[in-house]
């Protein structure tokens, strides 16, 4: 899409788009130009030189079954919380959606989530499921499940996948919500009048009409869920028991800073990069270009 | 006060000529309305004036200056949005003032010229209100006073009516013309509405597709159409044109097997030349006398009721003819000789005959 | 069933819905009116204890074990969030306006640019971001905390989407009343787009304040600590965890951004769903 009406003038334009070109270079492109430029180096021990290595940290990554097992994780950590969200918040979005009393009432106190930081949410859910202090955690314990997502992995990743998820569905509800809205009403007549009822509606009329919105979220959500999550996971349990909650974005932290391997480090840094462009470019095919162009 | 020349007018995006050629010329305070199916390019042509389009070739002048390099606040102009084009924000007086204080006038000059403006318009009452605190004929009515304030060399409408309901239409039709015999400013007017710009232009221009086709005052569009384009596109409902041959010495018309006689007009044209022949709804008359044509549909419309006739593939007639005549089944009718229109049919050009014709009057033109 | 028995099952699961929302929150503010040794011994209660609001006035100014007073945690991130927002939109309004309004060389070559940094998150660019940022001596300043957060693509998006929706015939009846690029941006485009802008400004808003990963990288000094990081790591003491200042804090850093959002609720969402798309 394109204006009509345009100014003429190239000095100004110039001067104007300046700044976020500068900002751009020096603190996306540059380093993602490091990034890739050591992920091909390997330092010796003692940090003093650095050699052109090739492919060889991504052949020593995926060679790593640490690091393979971080892929699963990351895999299943994204697919759960991105269903969890999208479902709740879906089902929450058609029944707001109804022609009921209080809609606006209901949305306010849905969405406030939204403000909720991903650390945020892990402190929240940790204070709901700590074994000892945690309402629920201690009831748990209490009725002889024996809880404690510091010990136990599988509690662990449960518990993240659902700070993690419950922060989301207000995004996803409000679009949801909005995306609903945003259907004909005298679509939803004739349908009725068709005499489509109930589910039938929503799974014939409702969901294929909501379709762009349903991609656009996934995207979102997995983009969310793969990178956004680092603080919600980390403040949990800093990614333990063990290596139990490490995802992708985790470890390209934990052995980067905290383990100082800057060449792994980064060779994961590309390895995530080439991740959100696959899903850029499938947001891309699924919203069409209207987005951008 | 000034007048427009329009010289060689060109424009084309691409391979895709827009404009083909227009040649124009408006007297000092003429109010002259383009008028044209839409895609015809009376817009750009307009666009083109305003300087919010650059011409592939050719030039516009404004009082005898070459304005086609200029910036369009440079041309002294002002332009009537379709949408108003109101500044959301800004109130109905700060919209007025909008042009002038960006040229620098003194805030009392200023508030003399919106208060003299509101006052020609009525809005001295709304000066204080947001656009969209006005009802679509108050906006309107801010739209002109915003073009009003500036005391143009020219004023450029854009289709500035479409936005309205039918009777506001009808209101604000009059009113724009009063304003503009009044302040004398000379004016283009685009339309795509036939009734608009046969009310409100002291000549109209038609357009199709890229080509101005017929340059005249309206009565004369209508009782000469210069094409069968024309023919069908001015009046309402449109101008039955029926393919037919010429005999008899281009005396006389064979139309669906009828033969119609032309009168004392006589075309130099060899028999069994491909015509078509133009009559109006409302010239058909009814004739016991004359050929028999099958009813189809009788649409009544008020005072007058439409009588759809003819034969399946074959020609269709559409009579405009007094309510509660009796139609049956079928009508008979007669094509009174004065009030054909004679188009070739193979250019779709209007044809003259050879004794000038007593049926079409040429008005004077101004 | 009848009609009106189904009609409720919508307001049972929605009122089910913002119970579970809010528990998070209200154990937080019960909580933190508890003593804390019953606290670590499981017996939270759902009932506030009034006498307990003190504590507010006590992490507010001493903070609690293992982070600093909050007071200046809650400057810091206040300031953090601010300065992004405001940077953001100072930012990206005069690009995304020179992108829409204008044609200049290179221009979808430089509009391509700042779009391919939706693709870089500062996840996967940490270390060498980081780098770049100890090489301009920006590491532990406020400077470092907020300007690689400053420049993104998503603003620049919304804004350009909004001036795409500015229907032509605006812009041609300013310049027909003589105003310029500038004074157009000043005098029309910024006021006619002034919902879009208080929209992305709430947006920008939480997520400053929400940031963790950069400020744990590049603030390792305690006072440019924000009050999320705080928050983190006063639960991360293990043994001596102060319960009921560790949930007063989290009421108080949740606070302001869960105003920002309630109290701009209809433009927020507005730009959100009709800028994103």
């Amino acid at each position: 899409m394109e204006r009509r009406t345009l100014f003429p003038g190239r000095l100004l334009p110039a001067l104007l788009i300046l700044p976020q070109l500068v900002l751009t270079v020096v603190f996306f492109l540059w380093p993602a130009v490091q990034a890739i430029k050591s992920s091909l180096e390997r330092e010796d021990a003692f940090g003093t030189s650095t050699e052109f290595v090739g492919l060889d940290n991504f052949t020593d990554l995926f060679a790593d079954p640490l690091y393979r097992a971080a892929i699963g994780r990351t895999v299943v950590f994204c697919a759960c919380v991105t269903a969890v969200s999208m479902g709740v918040a879906l089902v929450l979005a058609v029944l707001a959606d109804t022609e009921i009393r209080g809609r606006a009432f209901y949305r306010t106190m849905l969405i406030w989530p939204y403000a909720v930081a991903p650390a945020m949410a892990a402190v929240l859910w940790v204070l709901m499921f700590h074994p000892q202090i945690g309402l629920v955690g201690a009831w748990l314990n209490r009725m002889g499940i024996a809880w404690d997502y510091k010990l136990d992995g599988t509690q662990a990743m449960a518990l993240v996948i659902l700070a993690a998820a419950w922060k989301q569905i207000s995004y996803n509800f409000i679009f949801f919500l909005a995306g609903l809205q945003a259907i004909p009403k005298t679509i939803i007549e004739a349908a009725r009048i068709d005499g489509a009822r109930g589910l039938r509606r929503f799974r014939t009329i409702l969901l294929p009409l909501l379709m762009p919105t349903v991609y656009f979220l996934l995207v979102v959500d997995l983009v969310y869920a793969a990178f956004d999550t680092f603080a919600t996971v980390y403040a949990v349990n800093g990614g333990g028991p063990g290596q139990s909650t490490q995802t992708l974005v985790l470890k390209v932290y934990l052995d980067g800073v905290v383990n100082a391997n800057v060449g792994a480090s980064s060779a994961q840094s590309v390895v995530l990069m080439a991740g959100v462009i696959v899903l850029c470019a499938l947001q891309f095919r699924f919203l069409g270009r209207k987005a951008v162009t | 006060m000034a007048g427009l020349k329009l010289d060689g007018l060109r424009k084309s995006f691409g391979s895709n000529a827009i404009l083909k050629g227009v040649d124009l010329a408006l007297a000092d305070g003429e109010m002259l309305v383009i008028v044209g199916a839409s895609g015809c390019g009376k817009s750009t042509l307009l666009r083109i004036v305003a300087g919010l389009e650059t011409p592939t070739a050719g030039r516009v002048l404004i009082d005898g200056r070459d304005v086609t390099d200029l910036d369009p606040s440079a041309r002294d102009i002002a332009m009537v949005f379709q949408n108003y084009a109101l500044y959301p924000h800004m109130s109905v007086f700060e919209n007025m003032a909008y042009g002038l204080k960006i040229r620098g006038l003194p805030r009392a000059e200023i508030r003399a010229k919106v208060d003299a403006a509101s006052a020609l318009l009525g809005l001295e009452a709304l000066l204080e209100r947001k656009p969209r605190q006005l009802s679509g004929g108050q906006r309107q009515r801010v739209a002109m006073g915003r073009a009003i304030v500036r005391d143009p060399k020219l004023f450029l409408f854009d289709e500035p009516l479409s936005n309205l309901d039918a009777k506001l239409r009808v209101q604000m039709r009059g009113e724009i013309r009063r304003l503009q015999r009044r302040l004398k400013v000379t004016s283009l007017y685009v339309t795509h509405d036939q009734v608009e710009a046969m009310t409100l232009g002291d000549r109209l221009l038609v357009m199709h597709q890229g080509v101005p086709v017929q340059l005249a005052t309206p009565a004369e569009v209508f009782e000469r159409p210069a094409d069968t384009y024309v023919a069908g596109f001015i009046g309402s409902p449109a101008m039955n044109l029926l393919p037919g041959r010429l005999g008899r010495n281009g005396t006389r018309v064979t139309v669906a097997g009828t033969d119609i006689d032309l009168g004392s007009r006589r075309f130099d044209r060899p028999d069994g030349f491909p015509v078509v022949l133009g009559i109006r709804p409302e010239h058909v008359v009814l004739d016991a006398a004359g050929t028999t044509w099958p009813v189809e549909v009788v649409e009544l419309l008020g005072s007058e009721m439409l009588v759809h006739a003819g034969r399946p593939g074959e020609a269709s007639l559409t009579l405009r003819i007094a309510n509660g005549t009796p139609v049956g089944d079928t009508i008979q009718v007669a094509f009174p000789a004065a009030q054909l229109h004679i188009f070739d049919q193979a250019t779709g050009l209007r044809m003259e005959a050879r004794e000038p014709a007593y049926g079409s009057t040429r008005p004077a033109t101004p | 069933m009848p009609r009106r028995a189904l009609n409720l099952i919508p307001h049972a699961v929605l009122i089910l819905a913002i119970l579970l929302f809010a528990l998070p929150i209200w154990i937080a503010i019960a909580g933190s009116t508890q003593d804390s040794a019953a606290i670590a011994r499981g017996e939270v209660s759902l009932v506030p204890n009034l006498s307990g609001l003190g504590v507010y006035r006590d992490v507010l100014v001493n903070g609690s074990a293992g982070a600093g007073p909050v007071w200046r945690a809650l400057l810091v991130s206040a300031g953090m969030a601010l300065a992004i927002a405001f940077g953001k939109i100072a930012l990206s309004l005069p690009s995304a306006y020179a992108v829409t309004f204008f044609r200049f060389p290179f221009r979808m070559a430089a509009f391509w640019l700042i779009f391919l940094t939706l693709m870089l998150p500062v996840e996967v660019r940490l270390i060498p971001t980081f780098q770049v940022m100890s090489s301009l001596d920006l590491i532990n300043s406020f400077t470092g905390l907020t300007i690689p957060l400053i420049a993104s693509a998503t603003a620049t998006l919304l804004f350009r989407q909004t001036f795409l929706a500015v229907p032509d015939e605006l812009v041609e009846a300013a310049r027909i009343d003589g105003a310029g690029p500038l004074r157009f941006l000043r005098d029309i485009l910024i006021p006619v787009s002034g919902a879009n802008i208080a929209a992305l400004f709430v947006i920008l808003f939480v997520y400053g304040w929400n940031q963790y990963l950069w400020p744990l990288l590049v603030a390792t000094d305690p006072r440019l600590d924000t009050v999320v990081i705080s928050i983190v790591k006063m639960i991360g003491v293990d043994t001596a965890t102060e319960w009921n200042k560790v949930m007063a804090t989290a009421v108080l850093a949740l606070i302001p951004p869960v105003a920002v959002v309630l109290l701009m609720q209809r433009w927020f969402v507005k730009g959100l769903t009709e800028g994103d798309k």
